[in-house]
């Protein structure tokens, strides 16, 4: 039966020069851009804007649809949640006070809370862009010549193969109890919560067996192709004069704004 | 190619001698086999579920190692030569996501020969002569998830055809593909020029591409001959749990 699971791919397919830029700048890129924004002041607006620039640039020049970059950043929203307390917790000239709990609510704890929403949202929006922008096996491409070690790299690219067949089988797996979870009128049906559980705990076990026996299958039919014990990964594309300046051009601007935050 | 070199030239592609193998818990799944392909021939293996069929085929390459002799192109496997007679031998597995595991269709192809040792023009041009081969051109840079069940098959099967074996040991090609799939697929195998062994249910697969067909059950071979000899003999099949229909 085809299913289809609702969760994975975040590469949108596009020809566009953001697209076709190398993983290996943007990567990097983006790691360098979140450092900048996490290093930026707090409450100093004027150079979060001036960070946000090139985010707006990627955007256009991406060809995204602004409202799925949008809907993607509300990864950023639980910040929200951890950040709120520090309204309240930091010293400083008051706001407001919570009329039963007797909290009061600071200037600067404001400033803080807004400061780390921003930074956050802009770093998730990067993130973004680059996953919208760039397929994953480039990434994991990128991440190996950038470095990273092999057996990692390979164990995250399984990870993201199996990722898609394991969520079909859980998929497969609820579709076949729902279609056993009948009701008659006049009688209860489901069952107690603890069968409930139980019938959960059986299906993840049922999954975790499949899932081991399959990594044997997946194992096997890496010996039969020679697998040896040491991951091995294709070169990579030659590099183009055009992404490095960009890279070194952005590098560039984001330490100009960070000096300038400064003094 | 390094170290042993498998020697084509000899008439005998596969001579499978006394094959006997228990899994860990026990079970008895082959009990003795014997078995002699020669050079180019098309085989069929049938047999109920649990004959033994899949276990065979793992020995061809050495995943598994039983008592007994597997000998591929004149070679005996030995544990200090199974990488290098295991490129003979492609091992298509019947589940495709099994067999693919990388991030993209390239990357998959150019498993084999990528780990061979070629250097990389080669690499890529064999995963580029492969997908040829099974008419995937085009599809290099797309996930194995995204492609249908059809597509996985014959993208499985150029995994191997980039190792250029001599023997292509196939596990259940068809089973589950639309008839359309089904059609392409064996429309593939019937130019593919491999010694080849078959595992399968698919009887007009088997009628209409396999001159000879080997029956398994419980672990052994009841009949070989001629595919058209058995595949008209009732009481085997029907003793064996085998329906021509």
């Amino acid at each position: 039966m085809a299913v289809r699971v609702p969760f994975g791919e975040r590469y949108l397919a596009g020809r566009s020069a953001i697209h076709t830029a190398d993983a290996r700048v943007k990567l990097p890129a983006t790691l360098a851009y979140i450092f900048a924004v996490t290093l930026t002041p707090v409450g100093h607006w004027p150079a979060l804007v001036l960070l946000a620039l090139p985010l707006v640039a990627a955007l256009a020049f991406s060809g995204l649809s602004p409202l799925v970059v949008l809907r993607r950043s509300a990864l950023a929203l639980p910040f929200i949640l951890a950040a709120v307390p520090l309204m309240f917790t930091k010293e400083g000239e008051t706001l407001f006070s919570m009329p039963l709990l007797g909290w009061t609510a600071s200037r600067e704890g404001l400033e803080a809370v807004l400061s780390i929403l921003t930074k956050s949202w802009l770093s998730v929006v990067a993130v973004v862009i680059l996953t919208a922008t760039t397929p994953a096996a480039e990434l994991l491409r990128a991440a190996r010549t950038l470095g990273l070690p092999r057996l990692l790299v390979a164990t995250v690219s399984f990870m993201y193969r199996y990722l898609f067949v394991i969520g079909e089988e859980a998929l497969r797996l609820m579709r076949a109890r729902d279609s056993r979870s009948a009701r008659l009128p006049g009688h209860k049906a489901g069952g107690s919560l603890g069968s409930r559980a139980r019938v959960l705990g059986n299906m993840v076990g049922s999954l975790f067996l499949r899932t081991y026996e399959r990594s044997e299958r997946v194992y096997a039919a890496m010996q039969a192709r020679g697998y040896d014990g040491e991951p091995r990964f294709l070169w990579g594309r030659a590099w183009r004069l055009i992404d490095v300046t960009l890279a070194v051009a952005l590098v560039a601007y984001l330490s100009g704004v960070e000096v300038y935050a400064r003094y | 190619m390094l170290g042993t070199r498998v020697d084509t030239a000899v008439e005998t592609a596969v001579e499978v001698t006394g094959l006997r193998f228990a899994y860990p818990d026990g079970l008895e799944a082959l009990c003795g086999v014997d078995l002699t392909l020669r050079r180019g021939e098309k085989v069929a293996l049938l047999g109920p579920n649990g004959a033994g069929k899949s276990t065979l085929l793992l020995h061809l390459n050495g995943i598994l190692r039983g008592k007994g002799r597997v000998r591929i192109g004149g070679v005996t496997l030995r544990p200090d030569n199974l990488a290098q007679v295991r490129a003979q031998v492609g091992l298509v597995f019947e589940n495709p996501d099994d067999q693919l595991f990388s991030p993209t269709v390239l990357e998959d192809v150019a498993y084999g020969p990528l780990y061979m040792g070629l250097p990389r023009e080669e690499v890529l041009q064999r995963a580029a002569r492969a997908l040829a081969q099974v008419g995937m051109t085009g599809f290099e840079e797309r996930s194995p998830h995204r492609l249908s069940l059809g597509q996985k098959k014959r993208i499985a099967i150029a995994t191997v055809l980039s190792m250029q074996p001599a023997i292509l040991a196939l596990d259940e090609p068809t089973a589950s593909l639309d008839p359309r799939a089904r059609r392409e697929l064996i429309h593939l195998l019937r130019e593919l020029p491999q010694t080849m062994l078959v595992s399968t249910h698919d009887i007009p697969l088997v009628r209409n591409l396999l001159p000879r067909t080997v029956v398994m059950d419980g672990g052994v071979i009841v009949a070989d001959g001629e595919t058209q000899a058995i595949l008209s003999d009732a009481a085997l099949l029907a003793a064996h749990g085998l329906d021509v229909y």
